[in-house]
C-alpha cells in the first residue's frame, strides 16, 4: 500500500505547551514552552531567571564575611553545602590553614546536608509520579537533620554555619551522640523507602529507561553529580580533589550503568548510605584542637582569583572569586551551579518521552531554582 | 390493561425521541436524544418480559455504540462547523432511495415471518436468557460466528488505518 | 400491592440515604487514613477528630457560586454531572444487603430492593451508561484540553470494562444465574465463597475496579501533573461535588459487587465450623457492610501506597495482561466445569 494512503484522516500538528511557572512539578519557577507531536514531546525550551536576585552582583558589595549568608540562598535546600564552597575558596586564595577539627566539623555538617537533601529530592521525585506516601516519610527523617542543624548553628533552612577560616562556634554538648542516634534510625528507615519503591514494577516501569543520557553524552552536556555517575562516570569531587577531611575518610561512590532515572534514583539511594558511613567515620575520629584558624577580623585577601570547586548533593558546585586586594569585598564573584548546568540536559532528556514522563525527568535532574537563577 | 398504557407511552417516547434525532440542530444533542431512544427501547423490552433483551440493549447499543459515535462527534465538531455539512440538494435524492430500501427489507423481514412463524410459546422471563442462549448457539450458529469475524475484520481495518507511520 | 410499591420506596430510600452517608464519610476517611499512612493526623478541627468535617465540606460546596461558562451548551452542561451520578446509584438496586427471608415486626422483608433475573448484568449495563457523564463533561467546557482528557479518562473505562465483563462470566459460569440473589445463594450451597474458587478472577476484578472507578494507580486523568486539564475543570460548586460523589459511589459500587460475587455478600464466613456458630449471631446486613468496607479500605490503602501508571502503560496493562488472562480464566473455567461435572 502506499504511504500516501495510508496517512491517518486527522491531522495532528505540533502543538506548543506552556508548563509553569506556576506548577505543583516544577521544583521553583521554571518555565518550560513544550513542543508535542501529539502526546510524545519533540523539544523543550528551558525559560528560567524568575527567581533571578543578582546574586553574584549582590556579592560585589558586601564584605567577604556577609557573602557567606547569601549563598546560603542560592541553593535553599542544601545550604551547608553552599557555605563550604564559598569558604573554601577564599581559604584557597588566601593560603589559609583550617585546624583539622574545623575540617572534619565540616565533613559532618556537609553529608549531613546530602542527607537532608537527597531526603527532599526522593520525597518530590516520589511524589511527582504519585508515591505521594515518600514524600511524607522523607520530610518526617529531614526533621531529624533540620533539627540537628537547628542545635548547631541557630537554623532550619539558611544556615550560615562556616566562616572563613574555620566554624563559628564549636559542637554543642552530646551533639555527636544525636548524629550518631540520627545514623542509626536513617539506617532503619533506609529499607522502608526501598520496600516502596525499589522493586515496585509501577515505579520500574516509570523510571527505567525514561531519560537515558550515555556516558558520552553527559560529559559532552557538562553534567555533574549524581546524573554524570549514574550514567557511568566515576567523578566525585571528594574522591578526585579531596576537600575538608575527606581524605581521611574511607567511602564508595555508586557508578550507574544505564543512566536512565532509575540509576539516578539508585545512586542517590545508595549515597545515602555512603554519607552515613562518611558522618560516623568523621564523628568517631573527631579531633581536639581549636576550630578557628589564624585569619584577622578584617578579611582581606591578597590580588588574585581562584576557582575551587566542591560536591554538593546536586552536583559540582564551583566558585570563582577575583579580588583586588585592597576592597572589603570581592571583584569578582561568579558560582557555577550544578542545578544551571544540569538543566541543560532537559532538553535532550524530554525528547522522545510523553508529557507525563517530563515531571519525572524535572526530578531526576534535581534542581533548585534559586541555584539555576541566582 | 396496564401493560397496554405503558407500551403506547414507551413508543410515543421512542418516536419522539426519534424525531428529536433528526430534527436536532446540534449534532450532539442529536446523539443523545439517540441514548434516550434506546434507554426507551430497553424499557419497552422489559414490558414484553424479555429483560436480558433490555439489559444487553443498554449496554451494547447504549453503552458501547453510541459512545462510540459520541467519540467520533465530538473529534469531528472541533474541526468544521455543521454548516459545512449540510447539502440540501443531496439530501432528497438519496434519502429517498434508503427509505425505500429500508421499507423493502422491512417488508421481506414481515413477509417471512408471516409464511414461517416461529412456533414460539411466548412464555419468556425466566427463561429468556436461556432461550436467546440456545437459538444463538444452535439454529443461528453460522451468522452468530459471521457477525463475530466482521467485527473482527472491523476492529484490525480501523487499527491499520489508525496506525501512523513509525 | 403494598409489598409491591411501599416496602421497595422504603428500602430505596433507607438504601440511598446509606449510600450517600457513605460517599460522605468515605472521603473523611480517605483523607484519615491517606493521613495515618504517611504519619500525619489528618483533619482533626472540625468536631472531635475531624468527624464533622463532611457537613463543612457539603455546606462549602452547596455555598460556592455556580459557574456556568458563556459558551458552553447550557443543558449538557447541568445534564452530565446528573448523568455521573444516577448510574452509580441505580445499580444498588438489585445488590442483597440481607438474606431473602428476613421478618421485620411479623412482616416479611426481603434484603434486597428488587430481584432481577439477569441482576449482574443490570449492574454492567448501568455502570457502561456511567460514561456519558464523563464524556459529557469535558466536552461541554468547550475547550480541547478537558475534552481529549475526558476521552482519554473514558476510553480507559471501557478499556477496563471489557476484562472486568470476562470475569463476571466465570462467576456466572461457576453460579449457573445472572441473578445476584441467586449467585449468593450459589456460594451458599457451594460452602465456599467464590473468591477462593477463582482468585485470578477476583484479582482482574479488583484491578479493574480500581481503573474503573479512576483510583490510583490509575488516576493520571486527573492528577495535576497532566497538563492538559481534568475533565471536570470548568465544574464548580454542587455541579463538581456531583462528579466527586461519584467517584466515591462508584467505589461503594464495585466494592459491593465484589463482595456480593466474590465474598459471599450477607453470608457469614465459616457456616460449617461448629465452635464459631456465634458468627451467626451476627445479621446478614452486618457482615455484608463490613465486607464492603475491608474492600474500600484496601482502595485507600493502593492510593496512598503506590505511584502513577502513565497512560500508555495503562492502557497496555489492561489490552495485552488483562483481557487476555481474563479470557483465558474463562477458558479454563469451562474446561474444568465439563471435566469435573456431576
Amino acid at each position: 500500500m502506499q504511504r500516501e494512503t495510508a496517512r491517518p484522516m486527522f491531522d495532528t500538528d505540533e502543538l506548543v505547551i506552556n508548563m509553569g511557572p506556576q506548577h505543583p512539578s516544577t521544583h521553583g519557577v521554571l518555565r518550560l514552552v513544550l513542543k508535542l507531536d501529539g502526546e510524545k514531546v519533540v523539544d523543550c525550551d528551558a525559560v528560567i531567571g524568575y527567581l533571578h536576585r543578582g546574586v553574584e552582583k549582590l556579592c560585589e558589595s558586601r564584605d567577604w564575611t556577609q557573602i557567606v549568608l547569601i549563598t546560603d540562598r542560592m541553593d535553599y535546600c542544601a545550604a551547608a553545602t553552599n557555605n563550604l564552597g564559598y569558604v573554601e575558596t577564599v581559604e584557597k586564595l588566601m593560603s589559609l590553614e583550617v585546624p583539622r577539627r574545623a575540617l572534619y566539623i565540616r565533613t559532618i555538617l556537609s553529608e549531613l546536608q546530602r542527607v537532608a537533601s537527597h531526603l527532599l529530592w526522593l520525597g518530590t521525585h516520589a511524589a511527582d509520579i504519585g508515591a505521594l506516601t515518600v514524600l511524607l516519610y522523607g520530610l518526617r527523617e529531614r526533621e531529624l537533620v533540620l533539627d540537628l542543624f537547628e542545635e548547631y548553628c541557630g537554623a532550619r533552612l539558611t544556615y550560615n554555619c562556616m566562616r572563613i577560616g574555620g566554624q563559628p562556634a564549636d559542637l554543642p554538648e552530646g551533639w555527636d551522640k544525636r548524629v550518631l542516634r540520627f545514623c542509626e534510625i536513617q539506617e532503619q528507615k533506609l529499607p522502608e523507602y526501598e520496600q516502596l519503591l525499589t522493586s515496585n514494577r509501577i515505579w520500574m516501569e516509570r523510571t527505567t529507561n525514561v531519560g537515558v543520557i550515555s556516558a558520552a553524552d553527559a560529559i559532552g552536556i557538562g553534567l555533574c553529580g549524581p546524573p554524570l555517575r549514574a550514567s557511568g562516570v566515576a567523578r566525585d569531587v571528594r574522591k578526585d580533589e579531596p576537600y575538608a577531611a575527606y581524605a581521611e575518610m574511607d567511602f564508595d561512590i555508586p557508578i550507574g550503568v544505564k543512566g536512565d532515572t532509575y540509576d539516578r534514583y539508585l545512586v542517590r539511594l545508595e549515597e545515602f548510605r555512603q554519607s552515613l558511613r562518611i558522618i560516623r567515620q568523621a564523628v568517631e575520629g573527631l579531633p581536639e584542637g581549636p576550630i578557628m584558624g589564624k585569619v584577622s577580623r578584617m578579611i582581606k585577601p591578597p590580588a588574585g582569583e581562584t576557582y575551587h570547586a566542591i560536591e554538593a548533593p546536586k552536583g559540582e558546585i564551583g566558585y570563582f572569586i577575583a579580588s583586588d586586594g585592597k576592597s572589603v569585598s570581592p571583584y569578582r564573584f561568579r558560582v557555577r551551579p550544578p542545578s544551571f548546568c544540569n538543566l541543560q540536559a532537559l532538553r535532550q532528556l524530554v525528547r522522545g518521552h510523553l508529557i507525563a514522563d517530563v515531571v519525572a525527568l524535572i526530578g531526576t535532574i534535581d534542581i533548585v531554582l534559586g541555584e539555576v537563577d541566582r | 390493561m396496564a401493560e397496554a398504557v405503558v407500551f403506547y407511552i414507551f413508543a410515543a417516547l421512542i418516536l419522539g425521541f426519534a424525531v428529536l434525532v433528526i430534527t436536532a440542530k446540534s449534532t450532539v444533542h442529536s446523539v443523545l436524544f439517540l441514548v434516550a431512544d434506546f434507554l426507551c427501547v430497553a424499557a419497552l423490552y422489559v414490558v414484553l418480559q424479555a429483560p436480558f433483551l433490555a439489559v444487553i440493549q443498554v449496554m451494547v447499543y447504549a453503552g458501547g455504540i453510541v459512545v462510540l459515535y459520541l467519540f467520533v462527534v465530538m473529534l469531528v465538531n472541533l474541526k468544521r462547523p455543521p454548516e459545512l455539512h449540510a447539502d440540501p440538494r443531496r439530501l432528497g435524492r438519496l434519502g429517498l432511495v434508503m427509505a425505500l430500501a429500508v421499507f423493502a427489507e422491512l417488508a421481506a423481514i414481515g413477509a417471512y415471518g408471516w409464511l414461517k412463524p416461529s412456533g414460539f410459546d411466548g412464555s419468556l422471563d425466566s427463561k429468556n436468557i436461556e432461550q436467546v442462549g440456545r437459538a444463538l448457539y444452535t439454529d443461528y450458529l453460522v451468522p452468530f460466528e459471521v457477525a463475530s469475524v466482521l467485527l473482527l475484520v472491523a476492529m484490525i481495518g480501523a487499527i491499520v488505518l489508525a496506525k501512523r507511520e513509525q | 400491592m403494598t409489598e409491591a410499591v411501599i416496602f421497595p420506596l422504603i428500602k430505596i430510600v433507607i438504601v440511598l440515604a446509606a449510600v450517600l452517608a457513605t460517599v460522605m464519610y468515605i472521603v473523611l476517611l480517605e483523607r484519615k487514613v491517606q493521613a495515618w499512612v504517611q504519619v500525619r493526623l489528618g483533619p482533626m478541627r472540625v468536631g472531635p477528630h475531624g468527624i464533622l468535617q463532611p457537613l463543612a465540606d457539603v455546606l462549602k460546596l452547596f455555598v460556592k457560586e455556580d459557574i456556568t461558562p458563556v459558551m458552553a451548551d447550557k443543558w449538557v452542561f447541568t445534564a452530565a454531572p446528573i448523568l455521573v451520578l444516577v448510574p452509580a446509584l441505580i445499580a444498588f438496586a438489585v445488590i442483597p444487603f440481607a438474606s431473602n427471608d428476613m421478618k421485620l415486626f411479623g412482616l416479611p422483608i426481603s434484603g434486597r430492593i428488587a430481584d432481577v433475573n439477569v441482576g449482574l448484568l443490570y449492574i454492567v449495563s448501568v455502570a457502561s451508561l456511567g460514561i456519558y457523564g464523563i464524556i459529557l463533561g469535558g466536552w461541554s467546557s468547550n475547550s480541547k484540553y478537558p475534552l481529549i482528557a475526558s476521552l482519554r479518562a473514558s476510553a480507559q473505562l471501557i478499556s477496563y470494562e471489557i476484562a472486568v465483563t470476562m470475569t463476571l462470566v466465570t462467576v456466572i459460569m461457576l453460579a449457573g444465574t445472572l441473578s445476584m440473589v441467586g449467585i449468593v445463594d450459589a456460594q451458599a450451597r457451594q460452602g465456599m465463597w467464590f473468591a477462593f474458587m477463582q482468585p485470578v478472577a477476583f484479582f482482574i476484578y479488583f484491578v479493574g475496579g480500581l481503573a474503573e472507578t479512576n483510583r490510583a494507580p490509575f488516576d493520571l486523568p486527573e492528577a495535576e501533573q497532566e497538563l492538559v486539564a481534568g475533565f471536570h475543570t470548568e465544574y464548580s460548586g454542587m455541579r463538581f461535588a456531583f462528579f466527586f460523589l461519584a467517584e466515591y459511589a462508584n467505589m461503594i459500587v464495585v466494592s459491593a459487587v465484589a463482595t456480593t460475587l466474590f465474598f459471599g455478600g450477607w453470608l457469614q464466613p465459616f457456616p460449617n465450623v461448629s465452635w464459631l456458630w456465634w458468627l451467626g449471631i451476627v445479621p446478614g446486613w452486618m457482615w455484608f457492610c463490613t465486607k464492603t468496607f475491608m474492600f474500600l479500605y484496601v482502595f485507600l490503602w493502593v492510593r496512598a501506597t503506590y505511584p502513577r501508571y502513565r497512560y500508555d502503560q495503562l492502557m497496555r496493562l489492561g489490552w495485552k495482561w488483562l483481557i487476555p488472562l481474563a479470557i483465558l480464566n474463562v477458558v479454563v473455567t469451562g474446561f474444568l466445569k465439563v471435566l469435573l461435572k456431576g
